[in-house]
């Protein structure tokens, strides 16, 4: 019954030594003695071979600073909770693997930028969440119900398949100049959930997400940058999406 | 310290909790409290599916998704929530789409199915393709569906909230409540995160949806929010947590790491092979192999390493090889997982094979609830204005095994029975008065907890939960090493005691909330290792080396754990099935009970479970 094959592939995990790592943390403890100002500070840690932006955070925690601040929960990139800014570019924490972002120097992590934060690394995300609520963001149709599912074909699905990936982590929101000096802009994460329903050929909310997204916070502030697709941790071509949204606002194919 | 008051208060906004809040939100006042914002819950991390027998692709039929949950569950499941189950999944799955899910597609247009493990043809013959999902991040798009729905409801969320305690009319805990009495949940006591603020909400209807607790294991698929937090609160308050030795190890966790690679990998016609290249599965399920369900496969795959034919340096994980598929299929298909791989291991999947080992998963036990989701604080009674849904609950619709997902279909079948029954329940209820000072122990324990001089660390006791977790109670266990389990618990909550944070501020106090995780934790894990060291028998997750085989004759029960007084004598065994559970644990100023249910069969005796 056995069923040994000869030429069997083999899989070689490449070995990478311990190593130590300096985190440079931009801290704000509005309730500490350091009251508005943020600060800088070091910290040194011990890191093993695949560890994680995320685990040298943990490890500064759970070893030397109790008080340390971010948000974190899945820990392996679906779930949005910990996009900061590493070395100048905004990415999870938890995907971005510390040999990857030269640990010979410091590493600077800092909140993403343009929300307010609260302390440490943890931003207000309301005002992200607020503009993602005010495009109309669920399936929009009219008529009965079907007793069954509705029919779409794979090639109509494939139409907004990249779009559905977003987690919500605001990691291309908060990496957008114009969303940083124009916090009105809806910004790329909520046109990119625009998007998402307005190429599904189930709705029937487009022309509404349109005109929304029509108003002078709307797409027409993008200024197609590319920074928001070099942000997003799926690999979502926003500005992509954000050009498509423009071109349907113009010829109202979609 | 604020008040508020609702009709029905949800507590989780993951799948379970948000599809209840569609239900109760239209027709009631309803909330939902949150430690996370809902779109970070970890249903958002399930992968590969959610079963229905829509027969798009093949013929199907409830029947046969029953039968292979009831096997599946190793037939500790109750049958009769099984078929309840069974039969909804197909609106489960249409109410999906109807509200815009997008499911990959057949050439028809229809909703696309795929294999999943134990999902059979027949009663067994064969692997059926009955698993709706979208590509392999369907949890995903389930969670962003649902949270899309509450937007356009408008329900109100209390975002990075943390319920830190149950209230109820009665004091369960200490035992002296007699059976048939009418007992009331009446609200809950939540601590705001962002401010640190405590907030009492009084209602009508509760429904817990606060998911897993699989951060007890090291090695686990879970979120570091996963800590048990609603099944620790309901057993403190004197509920009955039930099934809780019983838990799922899923096969392919990446090694090392624990991040799940979906089972939809092996549906897709992945195979695991040993350190010599061996399909081994062959030998332990002749039939259908590679997707026999995950309590099997993960002991098969533990057992080759343990005899010495594991792959990699140490001889110490098995492969998954996916490199005879095609590069184009597997993006379509399991872009997702393939990107793991990538990026944790450096691995690329479509020429070399992913190195994986079980990993910590799924609870299947929880707190029992009865098919409409209400809470049973006996094996008879339910509480009044109580329910509970999703992997917090027990309906027992997983048994002693779940099949692969069937945990997505749990939480929209049974959020939506809880959400229904909860709304229903709280158009013709009254408040019931919360007494004041109902959240005084709440203040105290926070403040007694931040203001504790220099103690010990809360990760190094957490660390040490967790290792000796993985060691002693994972998908090997034995007496032995279960009593050494269970002396490390007792140690480590010695020491809990003296745990102290740095933190000592009130806003985002998340060193604070780590450390109220740990009590649940070591709650949770303590209810675990009892439970399995006193069920003297194999059954589904749970393999006992010194009682290798399943014993319907002693063990057909579903067990009931309590935490008592010391000095009370009472276990609740409304159904005559007392005296077969005996074992007792005696701690500091409590005990933990253990009192038997029996399992509910309907149409399927218990066979000798092959594949």
């Amino acid at each position: 019954m056995t069923a040994t094959i000869e030429d069997a592939p083999t899989t070689s995990v490449p070995e990478i030594p311990s190593f130590e790592v300096t985190l440079r943390v931009r801290r704000y403890l509005p309730e500490s003695s350091h009251g508005d100002e943020a600060y800088w500070e070091e910290f040194t840690v011990t890191a093993h071979g695949t560890d994680r932006v995320l685990d040298a955070l943990h490890k500064i925690k759970w070893e030397h600073d109790g008080s340390l601040t971010f948000r974190r929960s899945c820990a392996h990139g679906v779930c949005g909770s910990d996009a900061v800014r590493i070395n100048g570019r905004n990415r999870l924490a938890c995907k971005t693997l510390l040999k990857d972002v030269n640990p010979d120097k410091p590493i600077l992590v800092e909140p993403i930028k343009g929300l307010p934060v609260i302390k440490d690394l943890v931003v207000d995300m309301e005002p992200f969440f607020a503009s993602y609520r005010e495009i109309m963001p669920f399936l929009v149709t009219t008529g009965n119900e079907p007793s069954k599912e509705r029919l779409q074909s794979s090639e109509q699905r494939e139409r907004f398949d990249d779009t559905t990936k977003c987690i919500l982590c605001a990691a291309c929101t908060s990496s957008c100049p114009v969303f940083w000096t124009d916090g009105q802009y809806f910004g790329p994460a909520a046109i990119v959930n625009a998007h998402r329903f307005i190429f599904d050929s189930r709705d029937e909310g487009a022309e509404q997400r349109l005109e929304i997204l029509n108003d002078k916070e709307g797409v027409w502030r993008c200024r197609t940058t590319f920074n928001c697709s070099e942000a997003c941790p799926r690999g979502i071509e926003v500005t992509k999406a954000i050009q498509e949204v423009k071109r349907a606002m113009i010829t109202r194919a979609f | 310290m604020q008040t508020h008051q609702y009709d029905v208060v949800i507590v989780g906004a993951g799948g379970a909790g948000m599809r209840a809040a569609l239900e109760s939100s239209g027709s009631v006042r309803t909330a939902v409290i949150s430690k996370l914002y809902p779109t970070r819950s970890h249903t958002g991390a399930a992968q590969g599916g959610m079963c229905a027998a829509l027969a798009n692709v093949e013929e199907d039929n409830w029947e046969w998704h029953t039968f292979d949950t009831v096997k599946g569950g190793d037939y500790l499941v109750d049958q009769d929530a099984a078929e309840i189950m069974a039969k909804e999944a197909i609106d489960a799955v249409l109410d999906l789409e109807r509200m815009g899910l997008p499911f990959n597609r057949t050439p028809e247009g229809r909703i696309d199915q795929r294999r999943f493990g134990g999902h059979t043809r027949n009663h067994g013959e064969a692997a059926v393709r009955r698993s709706c999902y979208a590509a392999d991040r369907t949890g995903h798009m389930i969670l962003q569906t649902l949270y899309q729905q509450c937007v356009k409801q408008d329900v109100e969320f209390f975002n990075e909230f943390y319920v830190l305690d149950l209230l109820v009319d009665h004091d369960l805990s200490e035992g002296h409540v007699a059976d048939g009495e009418e007992v009331n949940a009446t609200g809950v006591v939540a601590y705001d995160l962002a401010t640190g603020e405590i907030h009492v909400f009084q209602a009508k209807a509760i429904i817990f949806a606060t998911g897993g607790a699989g951060k007890i294991f090291k090695t686990t698929s879970n979120a570091h929010t996963l800590t048990g937090d609603g099944m620790a609160l309901a057993l403190r308050r004197g509920f009955p947590l039930e099934d809780m030795e019983f838990f799922q190890f899923h096969p392919t966790g990446l090694a090392g790491l624990g991040i799940l690679l979906s089972e939809a990998a092996r549906g897709e016609g992945g195979i695991l092979r040993n350190g010599d290249g061996e399909r081994f599965m062959e030998r332990y399920a002749p039939t259908i192999k590679d997707l026999a369900p995950r309590d099997i496969v993960a002991r098969s795959m533990a057992n080759e390493v343990r005899e010495g034919r594991g792959a990699g340096p140490n001889k110490d994980y098995i492969l998954l090889d996916l490199t005879h598929l095609e590069p184009a299929h597997i993006d379509a298909k399991l872009p997702d997982i393939t990107e793991f791989a990538r990026t944790y291991l450096g691995i690329e999947p479509y020429t070399e094979p992913v190195p994986v080992y079980p990993t910590a998963h799924y609870a299947m036990g929880g707190i029992p609830t009865n098919v409409d989701a209400e809470v049973l604080r006996n094996n008879t009674d339910v509480v009044k204005g109580l329910y509970a849904a999703g992997e917090v609950a027990c309906v027992s619709v997983h048994g002693s095994n779940r099949l692969g997902t069937n945990s997505l279909l749990d939480i929209n079948v049974f959020g939506k029975r809880a959400g229904r029954a909860a709304a229903a329940y709280a158009r013709t209820a009254q408040f019931t008065d919360i007494p004041d000072g109902a959240a005084d122990p709440v203040v105290a324990q926070l403040d007694e907890m931040r203001e504790r001089p220099d103690g010990e660390r809360v990760a190094e006791i957490r660390t040490a939960l967790q290792e000796t977790m993985d060691r002693n109670a994972q998908v090997f266990r034995t007496d032995e090493s279960l009593r050494e389990a269970m002396a490390d618990i007792r140690e480590l909550q010695k020491r809990y005691k003296n745990v102290s944070v740095q933190d000592k501020g009130r806003m985002f106090n998340t060193d604070l909330l780590e450390a109220l995780e740990l009590g649940f934790l070591l709650d949770i894990a303590e209810v675990v290792v009892i439970g399995a060291l006193n069920r003297k028998e194999s059954r589904g997750g749970h393999f006992r080396e010194d009682f290798p085989e399943r014993d319907d004759t002693s063990w057909m029960l579903h067990t009931m754990a309590y935490r008592r007084p010391l000095g009370t004598t009472t276990v609740e065994s409304a159904d005559g099935t007392e005296g077969m559970f005996s074992e007792e644990s005696t701690f500091d100023n409590y005990k933990v009970v253990l009192g038997g249910k029996s399992v509910v069969q309907t149409r399927y005796e218990p066979m000798e479970r092959k594949y």
